[in-house]
């Protein structure tokens, strides 16, 4: 067992880091202000490979892995957690048009989004909740040689910067009447809807997605009818679940430095806080989630590098270092006293940039189910 | 066109305050310390890329550093240079820059003819700005330092901008020289992932003493003339003075004192 980076990946990190030390804080306060995302670093994210770190050379992006993917995505979240929000799920809209789509569908959209002439959405949750995917009641009728969608998604990440969308849909009846389509945001009948207004990561864009007789090319179905919970399923576990265990990394990598420059720096009873016992404590449990949360996320990246199975490492990743993130934060703001609520430091961001990641992608109670099915089936033989 | 780019390996200035000096060695304890590569010799390497894009040829970096460099070497060749030499042997410990200047110079001897050798102005750790004329010398051919723009012409000597003081001198040059640049000469670019692959594939030498031809005994801590005497953490004498009044008066107050003192 080998826990050590290769240069790769370490060259990889730093390179990221470079990037978005650069980049991203000039762009942070606008983002916050707005809730929108800054669609202008869209070319240079290409350019860099970042949003084809996991889509094939062929089709125009760099295929270094899920592992380079977790890198790229903690380091640039470690700045500004709402791009990787971001990017994570325009990586997930690559990921299914990647491993289901057929070479006409991977040679017309891929590239695109690759380069960063868009970004990717995936559609699966809707007002009537997203951890039931099987009762999902947007619908897709085939109609001569299109697929005519009706209904509506909601809370979807990238809605309203997004072009190339991948909607799950019903063509049938019960989970396996469940499909995929790339849906493009100009088709006729498609239409965003409202902009949500988060509390956190609030430069990823959120809102909802709207489709009213949408026409849609028969040939834009992906994989064959009846994937689509399946597409789902795998889409969340082995692409987005990753990615949110690496934006909370980025988070809890925040919070840390935060904590502890806050805690070198700031003097009460003639001495730096950092040297009080109860500073430390908190210290202490802070760095162990950000640890713990690495050593998790690095896991997921490596077992879907080397084609495991790892849907319960996957939830337990995500829900780990998700909820991790938050009752970190919270420490970190317990540690700056007053300051810690208040807009000038950014803990009180990270705090509720925390608190977005633990229903996205998954809920943590979704992410306990995974959980405790595995350790029925692996403990509860004989 | 071949450009030959000097590169040092540094100790990353984000960890600079874990930096020791070791009385008894009088040397940096750089234990643990990540290294990267010197920030002007990074606007050096992107330089050296310029000119290769515009005249095309080839950018071999060039390094005399301890074994455990070769990952600052692998970033130079993610950057965008065709290979690598790691000059690496005991006997070039605790050399100075005269020592390090005569090793480049006959390791650069070793590589062929080169048009151009590129230097950053200074490095962060021994921030001496001595290499880059010292190697000049020793290959015998013009050096400019603080160049803060090279317009490498094809068939024309070159137009060298070098910064002096109170403005800048543009000198016409034929190749070879040796430059030194400052960091307005450009900004580097990023590494891009699809390089950080592409550089797998490149070439990084390493090259012992017995690699380069070294006829004179100017190598290592006994070749080196450079003795140090001591090396002290020098103490820290600030202190604040607060200027009363209106900001306006304050504004004024400060402009004052800071001609004063011989700022402006």
């Amino acid at each position: 067992m080998d826990f050590k980076f290769s240069d790769r990946e370490e060259l990889l990190r730093k390179t990221a880091r470079d990037y978005a030390e650069k980049e991203l804080p000039p762009r942070m306060e606008a983002m916050e202000e707005t809730g929108e995302f800054p669609v202008e670093l869209l070319p240079s994210m290409g350019a860099m490979g970042i949003l084809g770190v996991i889509t094939a050379p062929q089709y125009g992006g760099i295929g270094m892995g899920q592992l380079a993917r977790i890198i790229v995505l903690e380091e640039l979240g470690r700045v500004c957690p709402a791009i990787p929000m971001a990017l994570q799920v325009h990586h997930m809209c690559t990921y299914a048009i990647g491993t289901w789509g057929n070479d006409e569908q991977k040679a017309k959209y891929l590239p695109r989004l690759a380069k960063g002439e868009t970004m990717g959405v995936v559609a699966v949750t809707e007002p009537s909740g997203g951890s039931d995917v099987a009762g999902l009641q947007t619908t897709a009728k085939l109609e001569g040689d299109n697929y005519i969608l009706n209904g509506r998604k909601c809370f979807i990440t990238n809605s309203h910067t997004g072009d190339i969308w991948v909607v799950i849909a019903r063509t049938g009846e019960g989970g396996k009447g469940l499909s995929a389509f790339i849906v493009e945001k100009d088709y006729p009948g498609a239409k965003t809807g409202r902009k949500e207004n988060k509390v956190g990561l609030r430069g990823a864009n959120t809102g909802e997605l709207a489709f009213t007789n949408c026409e849609v090319p028969k040939e834009n179905l992906l994989g064959q009818e009846g994937m689509g919970m399946s597409i789902a399923i795998r889409d969340i576990v082995e692409c987005g679940r990753p990615g949110m265990t690496a934006v909370a990394l980025g988070i809890l990598n925040a919070v840390c430095e935060q904590a502890v420059k806050f805690a070198n720096e700031r003097s009460l009873y003639g001495k730096s806080i950092s040297k009080l016992q109860a500073i430390q404590w908190y210290l202490a449990e802070i760095y162990s989630d950000l640890e713990i949360s690495r050593l998790l996320a690095y896991r997921v990246g490596w077992m879907l590098d080397e084609k495991i199975d790892c849907a319960a490492e996957s939830a337990l990743a995500k829900q780990y270092a998700c909820e991790a993130a938050a009752r970190s934060a919270r420490k970190a703001i317990e540690i700056h006293g007053s300051y810690g609520i208040m807009k000038e430091y950014p803990v009180q961001r990270l705090l509720r940039d925390a608190l977005v990641t633990i229903p996205a992608g998954g809920t943590a109670e979704i992410s306990k189910l995974v959980l405790a099915r595995q350790a029925l089936a692996v403990f509860g033989q004989g | 066109m071949r450009i030959i780019v000097c590169l040092k390996p540094v100790p990353d200035p984000k960890h600079w305050n874990k930096l020791k000096l070791d009385p008894q060695t009088r040397t940096l304890v750089r234990t643990g310390i990540p290294g990267t590569i010197n920030p002007l010799d990074r606007n050096a390497l992107e330089e050296a890329l310029r000119v290769r894009e515009a005249l095309g040829g080839e950018v071999i970096v060039l390094s005399m550093a301890p074994p455990d460099a070769q990952p600052v070497l692998k970033e130079a060749l993610a950057r965008g240079a065709d290979r690598a030499v790691l000059l690496s042997d005991r006997v070039f410990a605790g050399s100075d820059t005269l020592a390090t200047a005569y090793v480049l110079s006959e390791a650069i001897r070793t590589l062929g003819d080169f048009d151009l050798v590129l230097c950053g102005d200074e490095t962060i750790d021994g921030g001496t700005a001595q290499v880059s004329a010292q190697l000049a010398e020793f290959l015998g051919v013009p050096n400019l330092m603080h160049v803060s723009s090279v317009d490498a012409r094809p068939d024309a000597p070159w137009l060298v901008r070098s910064q002096i003081e109170h403005g800048c001198m543009v000198v016409e040059v034929k190749p070879p020289m040796v430059l030194s640049v400052v960091k307005a000469i450009n900004e580097p670019r990023y590494v891009t992932l699809m390089n950080i692959l592409q550089a797998e594939g490149k070439e990084l030498a390493i090259w012992s003493a017995q690699d380069v031809n070294l006829s004179e005994p100017w190598v290592g801590l006994a070749g080196s003339p450079t003795q140090m005497a001591d090396l002290l953490t020098p103490e820290r004498k600030g202190r604040a003075e607060m200027l009363p009044g209106s900001p306006a008066n304050q504004a004024r107050a400060l402009a004052d004192r800071l001609h004063r003192l011989g700022f402006c």
